[in-house]
């Protein structure tokens, strides 16, 4: 049994007082608990931003990489150790804006890990520059006249590119945020959950109390069914992307379990090795 | 004859690559050393493209010859190209429904041209595209092979598209043969071979093989001239190893995976070219910071930007040296022949564990890409060693809940656990860290880490470093890459003119075996450093490791081709 203290770290956060992603490392380790999951058999990978140093404050195996690289590098220690549970974290211009490439094809790869984003519609680290999901007309340090571009819409995005599991979760809402990350962590495939996750200092427009007022609950919109792809598609639409719930789950086959056959099943991890005679001719035989 | 070289040239798509392959395979098996180069452009289909196939009864061989025995000549260009390198033994081979035969300057006196009916007698059987076989009959009535032993090959190479088929070809092979034989041709034959077995292979060939052997589990790449055989060839064998290999989107995701992969205790290795590597820049910093594992293969080829795709360069070198923002450690190889390209994986691997860094395997497009006759390659010799691994029972010893993974140690390299490893875990960040991996500015810890890190890689070896041959009294000849063979023939040459000649191939680019180098360059009267880059890299490696510079030449190629023998031996004339 795993408890919480194991997962903390002695260390304190460098965010604001105030910010989103406080909520969001509490509801991680309160999940990875809840589902008794040891600190050595996860991997936290994270990208850069203020978001991204997520991966310094959960005592697990972690790995803080790259501004946008994060869920490629996540992809990497799945497959190279499914028994994992690997959660991959870090802000939207992390992976909406320089990372987007990657969101796309993680998402239809289909490798079984849970991607949290922590978007707070802004720049954080580097002070407040307009990210690719500030609001049209927005006006941020590298806007000052407002945002003249159309923001990503990230759930369409996960939805057209065959992300298995799609929810949304808001730091105001730790009960709900946890279980959709349980739910995502449970899931077997991609998912993705995105955490409309206010950043005080530099994001005025969208905030707590702008998200309390506007946001929807999806599970409490009657005859919506969450594997229907389409219905997913227009509720983003309808709601203006103000919901938090399960958009969107059904389960399909892993990047794993579709690899040719014997893929995975011995990636000698531990210890030493050595070829035998018969794995020696499988190698050579052909150029002889 | 103890030696001869053949030339198979046409558009891309008339079935060089089989013609090519058959034979390589007969004369591989019949104990003969080859050294096979694949001339060919960007285009996938049309455009000329070559296909130089050197056979000797003896030694082995590192480079094509410059003198062609038999050209086989599908289109014009193939005479264009190798006219100037034919004598008054040498035969060319062209049918007149694709080359005119007042198309091209009549030959220099002696040199036998053939009209030969290729796609006339292909017709015969039905289909004009068996012409490849045709020649291929042709080429081996002419230098007294014995038809029969090609049928099974022929059998081989096509019985997938039908047993019909396949017959077909053989007859196409057998009418070719005969039209030789027929009219009593010139014939010029290979003398008996040292029965030896050989191996055929190229470099991309034998680093993949290395590579599974070595103990890789989990290769990320994206396609890219001239390095996407290694992706192919690992894709398909993989999977009976028990690995997983990934098409990623871009290097940025390849070489990120390959990190990853090495985080979780796998081996791992990504493999690009070029433009590739540019890509790959960042990732290669974050690898040297948090000190995990990884095996880069650059198979260089013409730059800068898309530059010269299919043709040869050694002009990375800079890059992998100083690539990516910021001070890392990392070690580089230089594989010279296609055996040291298979075992250098071995080594590389183990490098990478032992030191904690990024580790570049310095292949180039010729090395990559020739096919060269090898004694049995023996993957079985690889000894792993998986570096300073702390084991789950010393992790239950220690009972630590933060486990210290970038520990200060005598010789800068710090114990280290993989996920899964109870007590191990630990934080992981490109922002300078302390001995926990937690980050921290403090100047001290900085500059302790900065030292950590920098100079763990000092002990770093290959065995030999350099490899030396000849006595370089008179004239020392340095190179790295696939440069060996024709820098070897050089200086053999040299040597048997009494001019005191020898060679020294730097097979490890980093750390740079100065000392080594220096005595070897001491005890010379001329050294040149030839190489393909116009800036002369490795002249400017060497001239910063050594004082004294008033010896060093650089010769330089930067035209796309590989080098012959006689440009560095017409270079080195003048000096010696
Ligand atoms: C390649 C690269 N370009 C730029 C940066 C600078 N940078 C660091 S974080 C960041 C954006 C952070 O925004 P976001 O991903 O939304 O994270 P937040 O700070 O808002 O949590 C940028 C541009 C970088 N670290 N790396
Ligand atoms: S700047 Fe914004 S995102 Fe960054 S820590 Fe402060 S509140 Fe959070
Ligand atoms: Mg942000």
């Amino acid at each position: 049994m795993s408890t919480l203290k194991e997962f903390r770290m002695d260390i304190k956060p460098n965010w604001c007082p105030g910010c989103g992603d406080f909520s969001v490392l509490a509801a991680i380790q309160k999940s990875v608990v809840s589902l008794n999951i040891e600190p050595e058999d996860m991997a936290l990978i994270s990208g850069i931003g203020c978001s991204g140093r997520i991966s310094g404050y959960v005592n697990v195996y972690s790995m803080h990489t790259m501004h946008g690289r994060a869920l490629a590098v996540a992809q990497g220690v799945k497959l190279a150790n499914p028994d994992l549970n690997v959660i991959c974290a870090g802000g939207d211009g992390d992976g909406f804006g320089i990372g987007l490439n990657h969101f796309a094809h993680a998402a239809r790869r289909n490798v079984d890990i849970t991607y949290i984003v922590m978007d707070n519609q802004i720049y954080g680290l580097t002070k407040g520059q307009m990210s690719p999901t500030s609001p049209h007309g927005m006006e941020t340090k590298s806007s000052p006249g407002g945002n003249p571009e159309q923001p990503v819409n990230p759930l369409q995005m996960a939805l057209a590119s065959g992300s298995s599991f799609i929810a949304q979760a808001f730091s105001g809402d730790v009960k709900q945020l946890m279980s959709l990350i349980e739910q995502g962590i449970k899931h077997k495939g991609f998912s993705f959950i995105n955490v409309f996750s206010p950043c005080v200092t530099f994001n005025k427009i969208l905030t707590y109390e702008f998200f309390k007022k506007n946001l929807v609950i999806l599970e409490e919109k009657k005859g919506y069914d969450p594997s229907n792809r389409g219905m997913a598609f227009n509720i983003v639409e309808e709601t203006s992307s103000m919901f938090t719930g399960v958009l969107y789950k059904n389960e399909r086959k892993t990047l794993t379990e579709s690899l040719p056959k014997g893929s995975g099943t011995n990636m000698l991890r531990q210890g030493y090795f050595s070829l035998n005679e018969s794995m020696k001719d499988k190698l050579i035989k052909r150029f002889i | 004859m103890e030696e001869l070289t053949i030339v198979i040239g046409g558009e891309q798509g008339e079935g060089i690559e089989s013609v090519g392959e058959i034979l390589t395979k007969v004369l591989s098996q019949m104990g003969f050393s080859l050294y096979g180069f694949r001339n060919f452009s960007s285009r996938i289909k049309g455009g000329h493209s070559d296909f130089n196939l050197r056979i000797c009864t003896g030694k082995e061989i590192y480079v094509n010859a410059e003198k062609v025995n038999i050209l086989v000549a599908f289109d014009k260009a193939s005479i264009d190209l190798y006219l100037d390198q034919m004598d008054n033994s040498s035969i060319i081979l062209f049918d007149s429904k694709s080359v005119k035969s007042d198309s091209f300057p009549l030959p220099k006196d002696g040199v036998i041209v053939i009209e030969a009916p290729f796609q006339e007698l292909a017709s015969e059987l039905g289909s004009p595209i068996m012409k490849n076989m045709v020649a291929l009959g042709m080429i081996c009535a002419l230098n007294n092979q014995s038809g029969s032993v090609f049928h099974q090959v022929i059998k081989n190479r096509f019985i997938k598209k039908g047993t019909k088929t396949a017959e077909l070809n053989i007859e196409a092979f057998e009418k070719g043969y005969a039209f030789i034989q027929e009219k009593n041709l010139y014939s010029i034959p290979l003398g008996p071979v040292m029965n030896s077995k050989n191996m055929f292979l190229s470099g991309n060939e034998a680093m993949v093989i290395g590579a599974i052997a070595a103990g890789c589990r989990f290769m990320a790449g994206y396609p890219i001239t001239p390095a996407s055989e290694v992706l192919e060839n690992l894709i398909q064998m993989m999977p009976e190893f028990g690995g997983v290999v990934v098409q990623a989107e871009d290097e940025l995701s390849s070489i990120a995976m390959a990190i990853g992969a090495s985080f979780a205790g796998t081996r791992s290795m990504t493999a690009t070219s070029g433009p590739g590597i540019s890509l790959m820049q960042e990732a290669i910093g974050l690898s040297g910071a948090i000190e995990v594992p990884l095996v880069i293969i650059d198979t260089q080829r013409g730059g800068p930007s898309s530059g010269l795709a299919t043709k040869m360069e050694q002009s990375d070198l800079t890059a992998m040296l100083g690539g990516t923002h910021g001070e890392i450690p990392r070690i580089i190889i230089s594989p010279s022949t296609v055996q040291e390209a298979l075992y250098d994986m071995g080594t590389a691997f183990n490098l990478a564990e032992k030191y904690q860094c990024p580790v570049f395997i310095a292949a180039d497009l010729v090395l990559a890409t020739s096919k060269q006759s090898a004694e049995i390659l023996d993957p079985l010799k690889f000894e792993m060693d998986r570096g300073k691994r702390v084991t789950d029972e010393e992790l239950a010893e220690q009972g630590k809940v933060v486990f210290d993974r970038f520990a200060f140690t005598k010789d800068h390299i710090s114990p280290r656990t993989i996920p899964g490893q109870k007590n191990g875990t630990h934080h992981a960040t490109g922002i300078e860290h302390g001995e926990t991996g937690h980050p921290t500015e403090d100047y001290k810890n900085r500059e302790k880490m900065m030292i950590k890190r920098m100079n763990k890689i000092e002990t770093a070896t290959l065995g030999e470093d350099i490899k030396t041959e000849g006595n370089g009294e008179d004239l020392l000849i340095i190179g790295f890459g696939s440069t060996y063979g024709a820098i070897k023939e050089a200086s053999e040459g040299f040597n048997m003119k009494g001019i005191k000649t020898g060679l020294a191939q730097i097979r490890l680019l980093h750390p740079f075996p100065a000392d080594q180098l220096e005595s070897l360059i001491n005890k010379a009267r001329q050294v040149i450093v030839v190489e393909n880059n116009f800036t002369g890299q490795l002249a400017n490696v060497i001239k910063q490791h050594i004082s004294d510079h008033s010896k060093i030449q650089k010769l330089s190629k930067f035209d796309g081709r590989p080098f012959k023998p006689s440009d560095i031996s017409n270079f080195c004339k003048e000096l010696v």
